[in-house]
């Protein structure tokens, strides 16, 4: 039986939503930004999730304990601007009950 | 010298994998094709970000690496000899008064058609500058994003930034070009191809390529053109670096830039077509196919943007030859010829008598 954790989301003109993210869909968290629209088509997500874009940078905000990042991942932010300690791929953050009261801050669009 | 109008029947915008089976689809109707792309090379996305990334959903293919997939879609559509203005973004699109349409790229060179059509996925490609707060005032003067002519890096001091494969391969480049390269990144660990990160390794240890990492450019120095940028390795002091060039390579990110002025309706970044009929937009003449349009049910897919480009392509028939009666023609009962004097045609099936 897989439920839907609660995620807050604040996107990139500081307003914060609440979202209800499935489990069950094999979902990560750019594609939830994406299926409730909290950024505009064609700024996140723009490789489709391979970890080659970094559009879907965001900051992590609570202290969840999160998958470690693989090496492409790595490699990405590493050529991304505006990265933080806590900035992460939301492409590489799948929706897992574990990810319950998840919040994130969208990066910046570069 | 004049200005040369390269004219064509379909004009198309975006040479990715919708644009190039535009081609094709246009050749079987004798509809010849030049398309405009920002990138030097075909294949959009899957030449530019994800050559290496295998696809599952291609059609008859289980698996095709993307850059495989262009490379296919260019043979298969050869014969029907496309044009190709690259390295060039289409800027502005005009309508004439005889109904054609005259689109000019940022570097002026004009092209005119009877019909476009816009396969420009997320749009246009532009380099991702780095937060350096008075960059701007040096692009030109030093500061490049894109490496168009190598020479003029000649017995220059060059200070190269980013970690993927064009700032590898670069550095490898001018290692032999200019008097000095240095290659700066913000790790120690580059992605790229194996054996370029090899070289730059040998080239290192033999003193050609100066490495600092983990390292960031934070600022620029320099009166009318570069003298020099402010480096600061993790944990130290920041320091000046001499130098007349700075090339930051930190990928490409697509923009829809000036196609959101051509007067088309927009939506979520995407323009609006018709779906119930031919994927035209607003404005009779141009259409919109692949990923760059929008309509209710949309898919970013390749297979969906091949579907569009070949109705798409039947209605550019119809503008291009008004009245004329068309019917489908199988390639397999037809062949395809092209306009380079080849064809293709299956075989003839064998009749003899058996004894």
């Amino acid at each position: 039986m897989n439920q839907d954790i609660k995620i807050t989301i604040t996107d990139r003109d500081g307003v914060s939503h609440n979202v209800e993210a499935p489990t069950d869909m094999a979902m990560n968290l750019m594609e939830v930004v994406r299926a409730f629209e909290l950024a505009p088509e064609g700024t996140i997500g723009i490789c489709g999730g391979m970890a080659m874009c970094a559009s879907c940078q965001c900051y992590v905000l609570s202290d969840h304990d999160l998958p470690e990042k693989q090496d492409d991942e790595e490699a990405m932010l590493s050529e991304a601007f505006y990265v933080k300690d806590n900035s992460r791929l939301g492409c590489q953050i799948q929706m897992t009950p574990e990810m319950e009261g998840l919040e994130v801050e969208l990066a910046p669009e570069s | 010298m004049g200005i040369i109008m390269i004219k064509t029947d379909i004009l198309i915008i975006g040479a990715g994998p919708t644009g190039l089976f535009t081609v094709f689809e246009a050749g079987l109707l004798k509809l010849r094709c030049h398309l405009i792309d920002a990138l030097p090379q075909p294949g959009g996305q899957c030449s530019e970000i994800y050559p290496k990334k295998p696809i599952y959903d291609i059609p008859a293919y289980p698996e095709i690496l993307a850059g495989d997939l262009t490379d296919k879609l260019l043979e298969q559509s050869k014969q029907f000899q496309p044009g190709f203005t690259l390295g060039e973004r289409a800027e502005t699109l005009e309508k004439q008064d005889d109904g054609s349409f005259i689109v000019t790229t940022n570097k002026g060179t004009k092209h005119q058609a009877p019909v476009v059509a816009i396969a420009g996925g997320l749009g246009s490609f532009e380099p991702r500058k780095p937060l350096i707060e008075n960059i701007a005032s040096y692009e030109e003067k030093g500061v490049a994003y894109f490496i168009k002519d190598p020479e003029i890096y000649r017995d220059k001091r060059v200070v190269i930034a980013g970690g993927g494969d064009s700032a590898l391969d670069w550095s490898i480049f001018l290692a032999d070009v200019a008097s000095e390269v240095t290659l700066i990144h913000r790790r120690n660990e580059f992605r790229g191809a194996l054996d370029s990160v090899e070289k730059v390794q040998e080239l290192k240890n033999k003193c050609k390529i100066n490495l600092i990492t983990p390292a960031e450019v934070t600022n620029i120095f320099g009166e009318d053109h570069v003298e020099g940028v402010e480096v600061v390795k993790t944990g130290e002091e920041p320091f000046r670096l001499d130098t007349n060039c700075f090339i930051p390579l930190f990928g490409l990110s697509p923009k829809l830039g000036p196609l959101a002025t051509w007067g088309l309706e927009i939506e979520k970044n995407a323009i609006k077509v018709n779906n119930s009929l031919d994927y035209q937009t607003n404005i009779p003449g141009v259409f919109a196919i692949g990923d760059v349009n929008t309509y209710p049910g949309k898919l970013k897919l390749i297979l969906c943007g091949f579907h569009e480009a070949t109705l798409m392509c039947q209605a550019a028939y119809q503008i291009i030859n008004p009245g004329k009666k068309y019917v489908l023609k199988y390639t397999t009962v037809s062949g395809v010829h092209g306009f380079d004097g080849t064809s293709k045609t299956a075989p003839k099936a064998v009749v003899k008598k058996i004894e």
